[in-house]
């Protein structure tokens, strides 16, 4: 089955070479985070009292067409995806 | 005078803004997100508030890039007047046109109450009808109204009599109490709460009618 999956993958590779992209959005150090802390409470309330600090962000997933570069999608980020004034993000791309 | 209204896929205060500035004399157009300008002759543009493209991503993100908010940049670029409430605000905060934005309320709740406000400046065409120190009764209706920006821009801020309200009793965690910001050139106004919730006697209050009228007094003359 695995080897299948790789093959299928292989064959995306050659005709397009798709790729995807996943954006990490967080709120910046220092921008207090009122849903995380509302989640570390919760989490302390359930009896889960190692939790120290929690941060909540989101995760943007992209296919993008052939020839689409991390510097695009760094411009995306910069112009929509992420409010470089609250947060920053991280750019990971993958075949 | 002209005003114009913007209206995006779930605006909800875009013909209470209407009739605020009609009320004030203001001849006011609706004009459509996807509309790439705004009609000839438009001095004020207002973006209300409401809830624009779901508020997906973040409030005012997607909105802020729409086509006709590249036509509202620009006018503000040429020394137009923009008001922008409550997502509005959030709106101009995306764009740029106004520093920092609006973060998740610090108690987490949506906030929807009469609050009070002070008048930090009368310098400014929207705040011209009160002085400095009033304190005045108008609502708010938000999530996301918890203003941030870096220290460098709060001293910016305050150094340049660039806060226009601030709360009395800061109901969202708001820095240094900021309800309402001016651009550099004082003729962007951003605010959270809601003057045009406070403009007729059937509202319950009437406090916001005085920066219609200032807007629009001043806009006439000029």
């Amino acid at each position: 089955m695995l080897r299948l999956l790789d093959r299928v993958y292989t064959k995306n590779e050659e005709k397009g070479r798709a790729m995807k992209a996943r954006v990490h959005v967080m709120l910046k150090n220092g921008v207090l985070d009122p849903q995380g802390e509302a989640v570390r409470h919760a989490l302390g309330a359930m009896g889960f009292d190692g939790v120290q600090g929690v941060r909540q962000g989101k995760v943007i997933e992209m296919d993008l067409a052939e020839g689409t570069s991390e510097a695009d999608v760094a411009q995306m980020c910069e112009k929509l995806l992420a409010n470089t004034v609250i947060e920053s993000y991280s750019v990971e791309m993958a075949s | 005078m002209r005003a114009a209204v913007v209206v995006f896929p779930g605006s909800n205060c875009d013909r209470d803004l209407a009739v605020a500035l009609k009320a004030a004399g203001a001849d006011v157009t609706m004009v459509w997100h996807k509309d790439s300008a705004l009609p000839q002759g438009i001095d004020i543009v207002g973006i209300p508030g409401g809830f624009s493209y779901g508020d997906y991503l973040r409030c005012g993100a997607i909105a802020a890039n729409s086509p006709i908010c590249r036509s509202v940049v620009a006018h503000a670029q040429r020394g137009g007047f923009v008001l922008g409430i409550c997502n509005g605000f959030q709106v101009l905060t995306e764009t740029g046109l106004l520093p920092g934005a609006l973060l998740r309320n610090a108690g987490l709740k949506f906030i929807c109450r009469t609050v009070q406000l002070r008048v930090a400046t009368a310098n400014s065409a929207f705040t011209a009808g009160y002085a400095a120190g009033d304190v005045i009764d108008i609502p708010v209706a938000h999530h996301d109204g918890n203003y941030f920006a870096d220290p460098q821009t709060i001293a910016r801020l305050k150094g340049e009599d660039r806060i226009a309200f601030s709360y009395v009793d800061n109901p969202n965690g708001a820095q240094a109490d900021i309800a309402g910001i001016l651009s550099d050139n004082r003729r962007v106004l951003g605010m959270m709460p809601h003057p045009e919730r406070a403009a007729d006697a059937g509202h319950g209050g009437t406090d916001g009618a005085a920066l219609f009228r200032a807007v629009t007094g001043a806009l006439r003359t000029a």
